[in-house]
């Protein structure tokens, strides 16, 4: 608590002065955020480390942390070409998710006949489990890249359209009216205030939809592949080799995790304004 | 600074504001209003017999208890709201829909948080497709007039509520409105801040001469700024009284405050509204 520094934000006279943190405190800043989560990692390593090393678990169940690093080095090129497989597919479920679940919510939000015709369709379709459709899709539309895609989209649109519908409604009323005596059309108040106002409900929505994207992939790589994790873990499945099946399993997670971070980079970048205030909010409290 | 040009150059603007008309007041005519709104178990009336004739220039308060359809006065003024009978004038036209030759101030800012402070201002003329330049030309102009420089590139999270409130002001002003719509706009600020703003609020009115229809909880700021004042009473909402106030444009806050005709005015409100509430 000592080490805390407090030495920037010194108080100007009813003004609310943005902290312009240096380089030095922002680096010490990240560590900050990072540590907990980076020691948690580590333990659990070292209990996966202590568990495997001390036999509690046989080795064909659970291999070693460094078994299975050794899995990932050697075959390093047949790993990373599955990777890019899974991550073409979640990355094209995703974008296509987002394009069609904003441009739903915004038909739905400007038209209630329309989003009571198809809100209970949109409900219906989130809960049928993915996994029971996929086969159907691969019966569809063949073993190639558009089942996976298909099955992507499905589980990530949800809360896309969500989310949108949600941050489109948001908007305070008293803005809209402001906006109509200013004499501004329906277009300019959407993509003036009603659109720029929903996107940080868009993008918790969009950091869901992408996490939920990998897993999509890879359910419909369970179904029917000759590519991608989802592939792999199923061929490492059958011949019993755990330590692939590790290395997929913690490959397909880092994908997830990269998406997620690229995500809330993109957010940081397009809403400034709402990381700031957000930021604000957690941090200043001591 | 204080004097602007008469409508030396002729501005195409969009609407029916024109740089002459702009600097005077315009007038309001609310006749025989009623407005109820209809619920799922019964109607509401939110206004009866509501008549009010506002002259050019004129600062106008008004004051009631909550929910006695304060704000649904301004909006039927705004044209935000169709009266259920009776009728609105604005400049001598009828309301039809939304005015756009108003200015129109809440109780919250409602700032758009992702623009800084000139770009919130800027709003009125990007929505309006004002001339850049002109717009440019009269947001430094209110900015200076409001107290708001070096603030203009602070973002709304980054504003004290006074601050924010300016701001909105400004955009209010703009585009140099005849009628001036304020509903409760210093009521979440602190008393200092308020007293601040009901200075510059006085001295904004003597500059512009346009018409200001103010709703306000404070007994103290209608006296102090109004040239007339609309006591309401309780649901439906009703017209209990107008009171005069007689005191010239200029105002110095304390020595208005020590006069006996503000005493009279402020006294007479309180009576006004005691009675409406001991008679719930
Ligand atoms: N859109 C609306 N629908 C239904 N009732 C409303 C609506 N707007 C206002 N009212 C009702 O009308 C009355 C007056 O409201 P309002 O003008 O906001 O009062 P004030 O501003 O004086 O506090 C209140 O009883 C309120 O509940
Ligand atoms: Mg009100």
């Amino acid at each position: 608590m000592v080490s805390q520094s407090t030495a920037s934000s010194v108080p100007v006279a009813g003004v609310a002065e943005r902290d312009r943190p240096g380089p030095g405190e922002r680096f010490r800043d990240a560590i900050g955020r990072s540590w907990r989560p980076v020691a948690l990692l580590v333990a659990l390593l070292v209990a996966w480390w202590v568990i495997t090393a001390a036999k509690l678990v046989e080795t064909y169940l659970v291999p070693s942390p460094a078994k299975t690093l050794q899995v990932m080095s050697d075959k390093w090129g047949y790993i990373w070409h599955h990777t890019w497989v899974t991550t073409y597919e979640t990355l094209l479920g995703f974008v296509i998710a987002t394009i069609v679940g904003v441009l739903a919510a915004v038909i739905m939000v400007y038209s209630t006949a329309i989003e009571k015709t198809l809100y209970p369709v949109l409900l219906f379709a989130q809960v049928i489990p993915k996994v029971a459709i996929a086969p159907l899709l691969v019966v569809w539309l063949g073993f190639g890249l558009a089942p996976k895609v298909v099955v992507a989209v499905l589980i990530a649109f949800f809360p896309v359209v969500i989310s949108m519908v949600t941050g489109l409604k948001a908007v305070d009323p008293e803005m809209i009216q402001l906006s109509a005596t200013m004499g501004a059309g329906p277009l300019q108040t959407f993509s003036k205030i009603r659109f720029p106002a929903s996107l940080p409900h868009l993008f918790s929505g969009l950091k869901v939809a992408v996490t939920l994207a990998v897993t999509g992939a890879v359910v419909g790589e369970f179904v029917g592949a000759n590519e991608g994790l989802g592939y792999v873990i199923q061929q490492a499945n059958g011949n019993l080799d755990t330590p692939m099946l590790f290395a997929g399993l913690i490959v397909m997670s880092l994908i997830g995790v990269v998406l997620f971070v690229l995500v809330e980079f993109a957010e940081k970048l397009l809403l400034p304004w709402h990381a700031s205030r957000r930021g604000a909010a957690v941090t200043t409290t001591y | 600074m204080t004097e602007r040009s008469e409508g030396t150059d002729k501005h195409s603007t969009v609407g029916p504001v024109t740089e002459q008309e702009a600097s005077r007041g315009g007038t309001v005519q609310i006749e025989d209003v009623a407005v109820r709104f209809r619920m799922k178990k019964k109607d509401v009336t939110a206004l009866r017999d509501v008549s009010l004739d506002v002259a050019e220039g004129e600062f106008v308060a008004i004051v009631g208890p909550s929910g006695c359809g304060k704000s649904t006065l301004l909006k039927l003024v705004a044209g935000l709201l169709k009266p259920s009978s009776g009728a609105v004038r604005v400049r001598d036209e009828a309301v039809k829909g939304p005015r756009h030759d108003i200015g129109y101030v809440f109780q919250r800012a409602a700032l758009l948080e992702w623009r800084s402070a000139r770009r919130n201002i800027l709003l009125q003329a990007e929505m309006r497709r004002m001339p850049a330049d002109r717009a440019r030309e009269r947001t430094a102009e209110l900015i200076a007039m409001t107290g708001l420089t070096g603030f203009e590139d602070a973002y709304p999270h980054e504003l004290s509520g006074g601050m924010q409130q300016r701001v909105a002001l400004c955009r209010a002003l703009l585009h140099e409105p005849p009628v001036l719509l304020m509903d409760e706009p210093f009521g979440a600020l602190d008393a200092l801040t308020r007293e601040q703003l009901n200075i510059e609020l006085n001295r904004i009115w003597r500059e512009t001469r346009t018409t200001v229809l103010l709703v306000t909880h404070s007994i103290a700021e209608a006296a102090y700024l109004a040239n007339r004042i609309v006591v309401m009473t309780d649901r439906p909402g009703t017209i209990a009284e107008i009171i005069d106030v007689d005191l010239p444009d200029e105002r110095d806050y304390a020595a208005t405050m020590a006069q006996p005709e503000f005493a009279r005015a402020t006294g007479r409100i309180r009576d006004l509204l005691g009675a409406a509430s001991a008679a719930d």
